[in-house]
């Protein structure tokens, strides 16, 4: 038997559970738990400057490990500022525990100082949250969190601890087990055996794969999937890396700001293979219009996602590692020439373009100068808008987990503090975050935390003074009438920068940029790279809002 | 730019389903599967809930409209944490009817 407060419970159920890394920010409502914390020889605790920095520093641990990571904020306004984090990280169906402080229970739902209905606010965001009741109850909840946090598929958990269960005392017999996940749903092997049928049976087929594939640890399943069957292989957003950019059968992103012979070659599919990922509207464009001549094959183990944009011919619930698994010894070796040396010649009549790539003061040259530079050992985060598009565009990704950006909720002040996390998940890579001016000022007191933590990360600033992507759709939508998406003022991010103690380089004073990026990214430490970008250059080809992804503009 | 408005949903002319829902009985489960139907204003024509056996779980009665969402409506519940099973009824179930009483 064992006695203990119910903070201490929560600390030693973290360190049962393998968690060596948490961020977050204390306050009253919270410091029990603090106090507990600060006796574990286990736990490293990352003091964020913000909130959502800290939910994005769980966030990037969790994205580049694939384990549930652990964030922590006080009541009141520390649990509303990591709304967005946690918002984030549903959409994107990342593995996160999230913990929060709450008034003691008997003044709950008095307005008391610094109380928010945190568990009301976060139904709607998380895959589930807790409001503990009493410490005892930890017992259960906190393993509980984090099976469900990395089960099927994953998200976002919460749970809220008022202050009275924090100092609690109980009485622990026997410690849980630490969780792991659910066994995979049962694989329906006739659907498998359709599926396998339609493929072999296809002229001409096409991959498609979205992050689940990359949650499920399946990336080299699927390439051998497209390798065997001869499967042209479109990734979403969140997919890049799964199949190396350079692969012969990869056709690269695939929906608003893909190549237009990506979306043409999704326009003649016969058959459709969906792995992982679920018709997002900026991937598929006009629903009706995508794949018009496609009979489909979806496999997600959101069973929800299953039919809901379009109708599955076969739809297999399942694990997408056990479904490929599956699938593989029954589908034939193909060559598939003739489709593939089609799709080769829409690749070469309608390829992606990449003006300036030559020149590291423009974006795409930006991009190729610092990939250029490292090997696919980096990890690549972006920030939201024009940069994060280009990024996706043309970094040769190669690996999956290579790649962290915000995809479904699309949040300007991602990239700083995610990059933070991956680093201190894996310090011995490279960690560059490619940024826009506007996004990095959302989350920029991060540099602190970095500065702090003297992590490996290179923040590339691709500054045009502007909401570049607001910008572009004004110039391109609103008649020109740009409105709130040029800045008057510019600060001096070099200084900012220095002023945080982070090393900085600005290339725009360069002589030699490609040298002095190359330099910039091989010291170690963190360090601002900052380039100014041409505000007129916009991202290109695009499918125009509401328009089907065959019937794109530019580029 | 033009977003991409869908057309309101039309409730009228559907069939009622009554669903039956067995839940973990807690405070937070109403606010779960109340969340579900209100942001996805798929109305709910009734709603009864009770406790069961020892009281640790709970017996919700849903009745809907059965629209072309119901299906999915239907998978988002299933994957509520504290929902253990949905099973669906047609309009005749009587739990609703005999409720009538007490609204006249
Ligand atoms: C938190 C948040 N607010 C607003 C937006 C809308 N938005 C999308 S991109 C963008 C501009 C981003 O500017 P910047 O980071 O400088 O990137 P750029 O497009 O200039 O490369 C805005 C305002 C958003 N995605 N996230
Ligand atoms: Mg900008």
């Amino acid at each position: 038997m064992m006695q203990m407060t119910g903070a201490q419970l929560m600390v030693r159920l973290l360190e049962r559970q393998g968690v060596r890394t948490v961020a977050g920010i204390p306050g009253g409502a919270i410091l029990p738990f603090y106090d507990a914390l600060s006796g574990s020889e286990h736990i490293h605790h990352v003091l964020a400057r913000h909130e959502q920095g800290a939910g994005f520093i769980a966030q990037g641990m969790a994205r580049v490990s694939g384990v549930p990571q652990v964030c922590i904020a006080s009541s009141g306004p520390g649990a509303t500022n990591l709304v967005t984090a946690i918002a984030d990280a549903c959409l994107d169906s990342i593995p996160m525990v999230v913990i929060t402080g709450q008034v003691p229970q008997a003044m709950i739902g008095t307005d008391a100082f610094q109380e928010v209905d945190i568990y009301g606010i976060t139904v709607p965001i998380t895959k589930h949250n807790f409001l503990v009741r009493s410490a005892q109850e930890l017992l259960e909840v906190v393993p509980e969190a984090f099976r469900i946090a990395m089960s099927g598929r994953p998200g976002p958990v919460l749970i809220d601890v008022p202050k009275d269960v924090q100092n609690q005392l109980v009485t622990v017999a026997e410690f849980p087990a630490p969780a792991v996940a659910d066994p995979a749903p049962q694989l329906d092997l006739e659907a498998v055996e359709l599926a396998a049928k339609m493929i072999n049976e296809a002229e001409r087929p096409v991959l498609y794969l979205g992050g689940g594939v990359v949650a499920s640890g399946a990336a080299p399943l699927a390439v051998q999937l497209a390798e065997q069957a001869g499967l042209p292989t479109t990734m979403t957003l969140m997919a890049l890396g799964a199949m190396p950019m350079d692969h012969p059968l990869s056709i690269g992103m695939l929906g608003m700001h893909g190549a237009r012979y990506t979306n043409f070659v999704l326009e003649e599919a016969d058959v459709l293979v969906c792995v992982g990922a679920r018709f997002d509207d900026r991937a598929i464009g006009r629903a009706a219009q995508f794949c018009p001549n496609a009979k489909i094959v979806h496999i997600d183990i959101d069973r929800s996602e299953l039919h809901k944009i379009k109708s599955a011919h076969v739809a297999i619930h399942a694990n997408v590692k056990c479904a490929l698994e599956a699938l593989l010894p029954r589908v034939q070796a193909t060559l598939r020439k003739r489709w593939l040396s089609h799709v080769d010649s829409l690749k070469t009549r309608f390829p992606m373009q990449f003006p300036g790539q030559d020149d590291p003061r423009t974006h795409y040259g930006l991009i190729h100068a610092v990939a250029a530079a490292l090997d696919d050992r980096a990890i690549v985060a972006t920030d939201v808008g024009q940069h994060q598009m280009w990024v996706a565009q043309a970094y040769p990704f190669r690996r999956a987990r290579q790649w962290l950006t915000s995809g479904g909720l699309g949040t300007m002040g991602f990239g700083l503090p995610t990059a933070i996390g991956a680093a201190l998940a894996e310090p011995d890579r490279t960690v560059v975050c490619f940024t826009g001016d506007g996004s990095f000022k959302m989350n920029i007191q991060e540099l602190a935390t970095l500065a702090e933590e003297g992590l490996n990360v290179k923040i590339v600033l691709m500054n045009n003074n502007a909401l570049g992507l607001v910008y572009q759709q004004q110039t391109l939508f609103y008649g020109q009438r740009l409105f709130a998406s040029k800045y008057r003022t510019e600060p001096d991010f070099v200084k900012i920068a220095e002023g945080f103690g982070v090393a900085a380089v600005d290339l725009d004073l360069a002589d030699n940029p490609r040298a002095a990026l190359a330099e910039a990214l091989h010291r170690p430490g963190p360090c601002l790279i900052h380039v100014t970008i041409d505000r007129e250059q916009f991202v290109y080809p695009m499918v125009p809002p509401g328009a089907a992804n065959t019937e794109m503009i530019g580029g | 730019m033009i977003e991409q408005v869908s057309d309101p949903l039309p409730q009228a002319g559907y069939a009622k389903v009554v669903l039956e829902l067995d839940v973990n009985n807690h405070p937070g489960v109403m606010s779960h599967i109340c969340n579900l139907f209100a942001r996805r204003a798929f109305n709910v024509e009734g709603i009864l809930c009770m406790p069961v056996s020892d009281g640790r779980r709970s017996r919700i009665w849903l009745l809907v409209f059965d629209d072309q969402r119901l299906e999915q409506m239907v998978r988002q519940l299933e994957k509520l944490e504290d929902v253990l099973n949905v099973r669906r009824h047609g309009a005749e179930h009587e739990v609703f009817e005999r409720l009538e009483g007490f609204f006249h």
